[in-house]
């Protein structure tokens, strides 16, 4: 079996890929249903994925429902990414113990067991492709990121199920997956049976499928496959127009509509912090009673009053400007910064929002009223 | 008496503990920090801390945590003394910083509450509000909650301490969901919650067991109360009900208690009546 080859295997052999790669001492995540929602967690054998659960989302809205049958990946993303195995929301960066001149500095153990997902959408594959330039690519990648990031096995489910809220076929980042995984699932589940069409993607997913039973595919798992795949597609309803997008915010910094929508944004971050893309923190230093130092590395978000303060105060005082930092920054100043969009349309922004703002409409009403400038009255740093 | 000279001594800066209206639960934060508590008293001086001992030692004071609101006459005289006695004023608790849970009665007629609970309301002499201390004194720093973090007011003493501004974020209790991999409970419909526009501090207590969030840290930096509210109400909350959510501890803190009010206000229940009209001759 070679890099772009394709096999077929039944859910036993979900199961045995689960074994081989604990066997081979891969920690196995991948997804589960905790407390309503299908989040990331531990995962030793299919019974642990959320077999025959099924999503419901809507803007601000989201719900499990149980069914008896057994396909194991019919349902789109949940609030939790994997971006939090990567870039945690909180960790210690480097404590420092002074005893009279001496000061010795410990930075944390970085050493950690290598990390294999197990059923990671393509959206959830390009997102970590985005987070990879942010944190790992550049002249200064970060530790902490790079010994998690190192070595981890992909395998990803492709898109069969996508809920209300994706539009990873505006961002070209699903529903079927093209690189950046060792192995690729398609589940069907058909009159020919339950079974995933796996793709290779790496010689490491060879290597690991050779210990999976597996059978030969056949033109009619492919068509099927293509069908899943498209029908997907056809599901997705959910449009971002990207032609000319960038520009279009760039241009439209007075637009309205950004006070419109801070009349309804609550500034409680949660769109950021569900963001697989989101990389924003604060760096603290405390000192504890003993008089060691330390530093600390914790999740923040730009819509925190404290996030641009300078001396003398905040920089992005109004709820208006933090929402224009947000949506200016994912769609377009991270074409600057990183050459790519930070967004791929994975929608937890729009499910998880309390009061349900729809990132794709509020581009979509910039489009529309392109150029449209706020009155003077309402202009400058309003607090809202 | 000439026995051995003490050690002299070290000069530790000192810090008094003060109550005012309250429940005491803020200052037993200071007691609550089991594992510190001897290193905190080798680096400071607690020199007045009535929970702890009832011995005192006079002022001038370094720093002064003042725990609760002021709700009569002589504690408006009192908090005076307080601050001019003390080099750092530090207010604990909901109590301290927006007027605690008693500031319901701001909301109420004149003395409807004192009516209604009181068999001899005329042996009262208490103003007519219950305030946060800042309404009184100048104040230099105001920890939230009720009742507060105990790691929060161990930093807050520990940047004193060290000169340093304390780590104490003024985002959304959101955030501290978010980071601990908590289920959004307004997302997914199981219960109202305060957390998009409360200060975090708590660590997310609440939502972590499924309880929204009820406010106790009062209003975030940026608190969109009416959006909030207008999205409780849409999914079926009635007025009165989301008033008396905002209307907690925090009832007194400007950003809940203007929602309070233009929901309508909480028409407080006491004895199944309400505060407005439950005079002595209403009860049964
Ligand atoms: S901006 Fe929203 S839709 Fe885009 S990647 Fe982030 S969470 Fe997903
Ligand atoms: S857009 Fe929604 S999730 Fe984001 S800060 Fe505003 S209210 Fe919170
Ligand atoms: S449960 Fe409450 S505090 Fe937690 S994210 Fe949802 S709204 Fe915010």
């Amino acid at each position: 079996m070679r890099i772009g080859e394709a096999v077929v295997m039944g859910s036993e052999g979900l199961d045995a890929l689960l074994t081989t790669l604990i066997e081979l001492g891969y920690e196995t995540r991948g997804p589960v249903v905790r407390d309503g929602a299908i989040m990331p967690g531990p995962v030793r054998e299919v019974a642990d994925l959320p077999v025959g659960t099924h999503d419901v989302q809507a803007p601000g809205r989201y719900g499990l429902e149980q069914s008896d049958d057994d396909t194991v990946f019919a349902w789109a993303v949940g609030p939790g990414s994997w971006k939090a195995e990567f870039f945690p929301p909180s960790q210690e960066l480097w404590h420092s113990t002074v005893d009279g001149e001496s000061v010795t500095t410990t930075t944390p153990d970085l050493d950690m067991p290598p990390l294999a997902i197990v059923g990671a959408r393509p959206c959830e594959l390009a997102a970590l492709a985005v987070l990879d330039r942010v944190l790992l690519d550049g002249a200064f990648p970060d530790p902490r990121y790079a010994a998690r990031r190192d070595g981890t096995f992909l395998v990803t489910a492709e898109c069969g199920s996508p809920a209300a809220t994706c539009f990873c076929t505006s961002m070209g980042t699903g529903p079927g997956a093209d690189s950046g995984f060792d192995l690729a699932l398609t589940e069907l589940n058909d009159d020919d049976g339950h079974r995933f069409v796996v793709r290779i993607g790496s010689d490491r997913g060879a290597e690991v499928l050779a210990a999976v039973p597996v059978s030969e595919v056949t033109a009619a798992d492919l068509a099927a496959r293509d069908r899943v795949l498209s029908s997907s597609g056809d599901l997705i309803d959910r449009r971002l127009e990207t032609r000319g997008l960038a520009d279009l915010l760039a241009r439209n910094l007075e637009h309205p509509r950004w006070d419109e929508v801070a009349d309804r944004c609550l500034a409680c971050g949660n769109c950021t912090l569900v963001c697989p893309t989101c990389f924003c923190s604060d760096v603290s230093d405390t000192t504890d009673l003993t008089g060691d130092v330390h530093r600390q590395r914790t999740w923040a978000s730009c819509f925190d009053l404290d996030h641009s303060h300078l001396h003398g105060g905040p920089v992005r005082s109004s709820t208006s400007s933090r929402y224009r930092q947000w949506l200016t920054h994912k769609l377009s100043t991270w074409w600057d910064q990183f050459d790519t969009s930070g967004c791929v349309g994975c929608g937890r922004c729009i499910a998880w929002c309390p009061v349900g703002i729809d990132l794709t409409e509020e581009a979509a009403a910039i489009r529309e009223t392109d150029g449209a400038v706020r009155s003077l009255s309402t202009a400058p740093g309003r607090a809202r | 008496m000439t026995t051995a000279a003490p050690p002299a001594p070290v000069s530790r800066p000192s810090l008094a503990v003060w109550k005012f209206a309250s429940c005491d639960g803020c200052q037993l934060s200071l007691l609550d920090c089991e594992d510190e508590l001897l290193a905190l008293a080798e680096t400071v001086h607690i020199a007045h801390f009535t929970e702890m001992s009832r011995a005192s030692v006079a002022g001038p004071y370094d720093v002064s945590l003042v725990e609760g609101s002021i709700t009569t006459p002589d504690d408006a005289n009192r908090i005076v003394a307080i601050r001019a006695n003390s080099r750092r004023l530090v207010t604990i608790g909901a109590c301290a910083t927006a007027g605690g849970i008693q500031g319901l009665r701001n909301f109420a007629a004149s003395g409807a509450y004192a009516e209604t609970v009181y068999a001899h309301p005329e042996y009262l002499d208490s103003l007519e509000t219950s305030t946060p201390i800042s309404a009184h004194v100048q104040v230099d720093y105001e920890l939230h909650g009720c009742p507060i973090d105990r790691r929060q007011l161990l930093e807050v003493i520990l940047a004193g301490l060290a000169g340093r501004t304390p780590v104490v974020p003024g985002h959304s209790v959101c955030q501290e969901c978010k980071g601990r991999g908590t289920v959004c409970l307004l997302v997914t419909g199981a219960t109202p919650c305060l957390g998009p526009v409360t200060r975090s501090g708590c660590g997310a207590l609440c939502p972590a067991v499924g309880r929204g969030c009820f406010g106790c840290f009062g209003p975030a930096d940026t608190a969109n109360t009416a959006s909030l509210a207008a999205h409780l109400r849409s999914q079926g909350m009635a007025p009165v009900e989301v008033s008396r959510l905002f209307a907690t501890f925090n009832a007194g803190a400007p950003a809940f208690r203007d929602e309070a009010s233009a929901q309508g206000g909480p028409v407080p229940v006491v004895f199944g009546r309400t505060a407005r009209s439950g005079g002595k001759e209403d009860r049964s």
